[in-house]
């Protein structure tokens, strides 16, 4: 070596090494000294950073994701942090674009040197920057799109997802309404990209291949779905089920109602919150028009529930009191699940032993089901617990959950997490 | 056959409100050779104290008046101290700045009232009405037709039957002579952005109960089509902006409808292609506009 | 061709490869993400210095050039994707990568420079701006293109021997320096030739142009063409640093911010352009680390941030319009040649009065 490298530039070199195992193996013992601590990790904190959109069209109905995550880390950081670290969460905007997405990420990565990109939301924002993280070898954790792409240990050793994917939840909630009405006239109404894609062929796994009347489509560039509902009124769908985000869902549900048009509706978890739809419908009719609705989810946010308090609590002291919809749970239970991997990969955290921990499958999350990492699955969850709206509380119900894996749907049991420690993890 | 009664009566609704806008994109292009970029975001700041109103007052009908009067008035404030200070000798300054403009207002909303969308309810149903078994327009539909309709000619009276319209046309079309005979041009610019601007804040309030709510970015699309339809009928033709604004309104929603919503924008491209490449100035245009 | 018209290109030449050489030292002090920022840069600049030449001298306002920008990174991922994925390895994908982004955005381009010939301002613009709407459209619906998660590009790594001594992001500001050299290069030529006066000539007068033998619709179908082929070039470079093509990335936002480039930069002016690139990719991230520093709290730092930026852009686009139609550029080469003017009196241009060069 003719200098001693800087520490960005002995990055750099195991980037560029990366495809040679002996340079890998040179970089390594000549730069990776035992003592030196991982990057983003300092003595009294650790900093970590995300992609979100908080400005531009999406950011309607996402932005309030990171900001409960933040608030979570507030709370956990005035309970003493992990293993006497602070938890540095840097949020940066990339308008959903993925040209500033590769920007922001590399800025986290190589700039602010962050110990792990936390929850980076939508498919394509985040895939454009799956290749650089893994050739960097940053761990890419908890991933908001239910896209199957993060769920490839092989080719992105360095990616974990956190949503359910589209096709699970596509396959519980047609199997759900089947169970109730074996001859129900079954549609779907998707965003027309993988979400609905993915989506419709869950569907037609309870369904089988011919099972599906009619697919429609939305583009989220236009917000007008008259003509997709009066297709599938005029082909007599009973069942719609809907790949929407909540914007779109609210337009569905509102759109038909104004069209006379009331079949019975399911939606996925990403469009089915239905503190954000009452916002979205206004609170003096959505009570009625969402009377049935049935949705999923595999996080604990039904009322009453221990976890969902503790996360009301907080986020009317961390959060200003934003309003308290899906989207904070959701921040918050990505919030906990990393600080509960941060504690059990050890005092001093490596990234190895990050990644290492995850894949153990000792962690367990917070949901209606324990985590289902492993070394070959970096899926979160596989099963989905079916929630119904009634009477302007929308709640699990009872033995309605399903667990799809290999093509098929089984019903299975919820395992709820319990709460322990007031929510933040210890041994 | 039910199927295509229902698209084409939707179609025609939303294409009202895509004609309303581009009507207002015509006035403007009249009276200052000026396309208004900016006229969607200056709409949407309206919308915003209309909403103001509605939250309230509780009645849609002052929020109506609230949308018209902030209309005209950002349209004076714009024109006054912005568009007056850029060098006119050709159309590009006064568009670039216009953009520059949305840009503002774009931010300044989105840091005053956040990401999230403003739900705002139309002032009659929206469930539509039966001829026979066949859905058509709904009571909300109605409205917004005779609104349009009521708007077109208001303005049609305005511009031909009174000397502020005698004026306006004439300072718009030949400034140098109107000067000599007496009007005083730059007052009849300042009139034709009120105009304008309120036409547009009218559009966008029609809009925005068949949308996901306000938000700072609720009119951009309509602002695409509309700008479309302007340059479609010629930018100096009322009648090709209503004739423009219902058929692309018709468009969008038949291929919606029968080949899927991805496809909608595509259809708009190649409609303004084809519409362009045999008529450079629109099909409404005089021989004189395409020389603007 | 003369004597004289061949130094004059020998000179924009040299002094081309002279600022390229600059930049490829500058890379060797620079870190990884501003060396990331430096290509960004480049490739920007490939694009705003065909949208400056097209705008400020021929006068046609195109608000679609992202999209020529999007041509050139599918044209590179088409050709250089399979390419790779047969096992072709070595700079063959790249340069044929190059060659494919060519030719994409020269014929969206010249496709474009027809409608152009035949359109006046507004109409123009509104054709380029109905374009970039359905880029997405375009990108779901035809079969190859991936969607709305675009194509995966191929990395391109540092080549053996060079690999102990440069950085993957410090090659990849290498690649983009010097296609941005091969880009700008010709439009400088262009500029300051017979083709750059012919354009003046059209924007200035089309009457007249035609009267002394000039084609208009050549003129400006020619200025966008090699407007499209440099925007094109500036696309495969956003492709190979960020290995990821997608519509999501080259939407109206982007247009309106090379568009902000150019203007704020100085229409017409090379100077302008890469002024103006260095602006757009860099003030966002200023800002950004500046809100970052203030403490302010979650929920305004989450209002401000990406706002921010952009009333920044929008205040530059009209203040720089109304006060300083000659742009950054003419402002500061007015201040700095009046400084050298002091020591060596000479006759300079004069600044120009309206927004367009002419």
């Amino acid at each position: 070596m003719r200098t001693t490298p800087t520490p960005a530039r002995h990055r750099v070199r195991t980037v560029a090494a990366a495809s040679s195992a002996v340079a890998v193996g040179f970089v390594l013992s000549a730069c990776g000294g035992a003592d030196e601590a991982a990057p983003g990790v300092a003595e009294d904190s650790i900093t970590i950073g995300t992609h979100q959109p908080l400005t531009g069209p999406a950011a309607s109905g996402y932005a309030g994701i990171s900001a409960a995550t933040k608030a979570y880390f507030d709370y956990l950081n005035d309970n003493g942090g992990i293993h006497g670290r602070t938890i540095e969460y840097l949020v940066k905007d990339d308008g959903y674009n993925p040209a500033n997405t590769q920007t922001v990420v590399r800025e986290l990565v190589q700039q602010d040197e962050v110990f792990a990109l936390l929850n980076g939301l939508g498919t394509p924002p985040h895939s454009s920057v799956l290749d650089f993280l893994n050739q960097n070898e940053v761990p890419d954790l908890f991933v908001a799109s239910g896209a199957e792409l993060w769920n490839q240990p092989e080719e992105y050793p360095y990616t974990f997802a956190f949503n359910v994917d589209y096709v699970v939840e596509g396959a519980a909630l047609a199997q759900h309404f089947l169970d109730a009405d074996p001859d129900a006239v079954v549609c779907v109404l998707g965003q027309d990209d993988d979400f609905g894609e993915s989506f419709l062929a869950g569907v037609k796994i309870a369904t089988g291949e011919d099972g599906v009347s009619e697919y429609q489509t939305y583009s989220t560039s236009n917000q007008d779905v008259t003509a997709q509902l009066g297709a599938m009124q005029a082909a007599g769908c009973e069942v719609n089920l809907l790949a929407t985000i909540n914007g779109f869902t609210a337009l569905s549900v509102g759109t038909a109602a104004q069209m006379g048009y009331f079949p019975q509706w399911g939606a996925s978890s990403s469009g089915g919150d239905y503190p954000t739809l009452v916002e979205l419908l206004g609170e003096d009719v959505a009570p009625q028009l969402l009377q049935g609705f049935v949705s999923l989810n595999y996080l604990q946010n039904a009322p009453g529930n221990e976890w969902t308090e503790l996360f009301e609590e907080i986020n009317a002291e961390y959060n200003g009191g934003a309003i308290f919809d899906g989207n904070v749970v959701y921040g918050m239970s990505v919030g906990y699940t990393f600080a509960e991997a941060l504690l059990k990969a050890g005092e001093d955290p490596t990234r190895e032993a990050l990644l290492e921990v995850i894949e153990s499958g000792e962690l367990v999350g917070n949901g209606s089901f324990p985590l289902t990492y492993s070394a070959d699955n970096h899926a979160a969850y596989d099963s989905v617990q079916i929630a119904v709206v009634d009477a302007g509380v929308q709640d699990f119900v009872e033995g309605a959950a399903y667990r799809v894996a290999d093509g098929a749907v089984t019903p299975v049991e919820p395992q709820h997490v319990p709460l322990t420690n007031d929510g933040v993890p210890s041994e | 056959m039910d199927r295509l009664a229902f698209l084409l009566a939707t179609g025609l609704a939303r294409g009202l409100v895509i004609a309303l806008f581009a009507l207002s994109l015509v006035i403007i292009w009249r009276a200052a050779r000026i396309v208004n970029f900016a006229q969607a975001a200056m709409a949407t700041v309206a919308v915003y104290v209309a909403y103001a109103v509605v939250t309230w007052t509780g009645s849609y009908w002052l929020a109506l008046v609230a949308a018209v009067v902030t209309g005209m008035l950002v349209g004076f404030a714009v024109e006054r101290w912005l568009i007056r200070r850029v060098p006119r000798d050709n159309p590009l300054p006064g568009m670039i700045v216009a953009i520059g403009l949305v840009m503002i207002l774009h931010s300044v909303i989105g840091i005053l009232f956040g990401p999230r969308h403003v739900p705002m309810r139309a002032p009659f149903s929206r469930e539509p009405l039966y001829v026979g078994d066949v859905a058509v327009l709904s009571p909300y539909d109605l409205f917004v037709l005779l609104l349009a309709l009521g708007i077109v000619v208001a303005l049609a009276v305005l511009f031909n039957r009174t000397t502020l319209g005698l004026q306006l046309r004439a300072a718009a079309t030949a400034p140098e002579v109107s000067r000599l005979l007496g009007i005083r041009v730059p007052r009849m610019v300042t009139i034709g952005w009120m105009l304008s601007s309120a036409v547009a804040a009218v559009a966008v309030l029609l809009l925005i109960p068949t949308e996901l709510g306000l938000n700072a970015h609720s009119a951009d699309i309509l602002f695409v089509h509309a700008f479309t339809v302007a340059v479609l009928g010629g930018l100096d033709s009322p009648v090709g902006a209503i004739v423009g604004g219902v058929a692309v309104g018709v468009l969008i929603t038949l291929v919606t409808g029968f080949l899927g919503a991805g496809m909608a924008p595509i259809a708009v491209l190649a409609l303004l292609t084809l519409v362009l490449l045999v008529r450079p100035g629109g099909i409404f245009a005089v021989k004189e506009a395409r020389a603007a | 061709m003369t004597i004289k018209n061949l130094s004059r290109i020998q000179k924009i030449a040299l002094r081309g490869i002279g600022l390229a050489a600059v930049a490829v030292a500058v890379t060797f002090v620079l870190s990884p993400y501003q060396n990331y920022q430096l290509a960004f840069v480049a490739a920007v600049f490939c694009a705003t210095a065909g949208l400056t030449l097209l705008i400020g001298l021929t006068g046609q306002l195109s608000l679609g050039h992202a999209v020529l920008m999007a041509a050139g990174g599918y044209g590179y991922a088409l050709v250089a994707g399979p390419m790779s994925a047969a096992g072709i390895g070595g700079p063959l994908p790249l340069l044929a990568g190059l060659l494919g982004a060519l030719a994409l955005a020269g014929v969206v381009g010249g496709l474009l420079g027809l409608a152009g010939a035949r359109l006046k301002g507004p109409y123009l613009a509104g054709l380029t701006l109905a374009l970039v709407i359905a880029l997405p459209a375009f990108t779901s619906q035809i079969p190859g293109l991936g969607g709305d998660q675009g194509m995966r590009v191929p990395f391109v790594g540092v080549p053996d021997g060079l690999r102990p001594l440069v950085g993957v992001e410090q090659w990849h500001a290498w690649i983009a320096v010097v296609i941005a050299l091969l880009a700008v290069t010709p439009l400088a030529i262009i500029r300051t030739g017979r083709t750059g006066m012919r354009m003046r000539a059209v924007h200035g007068d089309e009457v007249a142009a035609k009267l002394a033998g000039v084609s208009p619709a050549r003129v400006k179908t020619g200025a966008f063409v090699v407007g499209a082929l440099s925007a094109g070039l500036g696309g495969a470079v956003l492709a190979v640093l960020t290995q990821n093509v997608s519509p999501g990335a080259y939407d109206l936002n982007f247009s309106l911010l090379l568009l902000v480039a150019v203007v704020v930069g100085g229409l017409g002016s090379l100077v302008g352009a890469a002024v103006g690139a260095f602006l757009v990719v860099l003030l966002p991230w200023l800002i950004d680390t500046a809100t970052g520093a203030m403490g302010l709290s979650t929920e305004l730092e989450q209002r401000l941030s990406g706002d921010l930026v952009v009333l920044v852009f929008g205040a530059l686009l009209v203040l720089v319009t109304i006060v300083w139609p000659g742009g950054l550029s003419n402002a500061l080469s007015g201040r700095f040649s009046s400084l050298v003017d002091r020591f060596r009196p000479r006759v300079d241009q004069p600044a120009p009065q309206s927004l367009t060069e002419r």
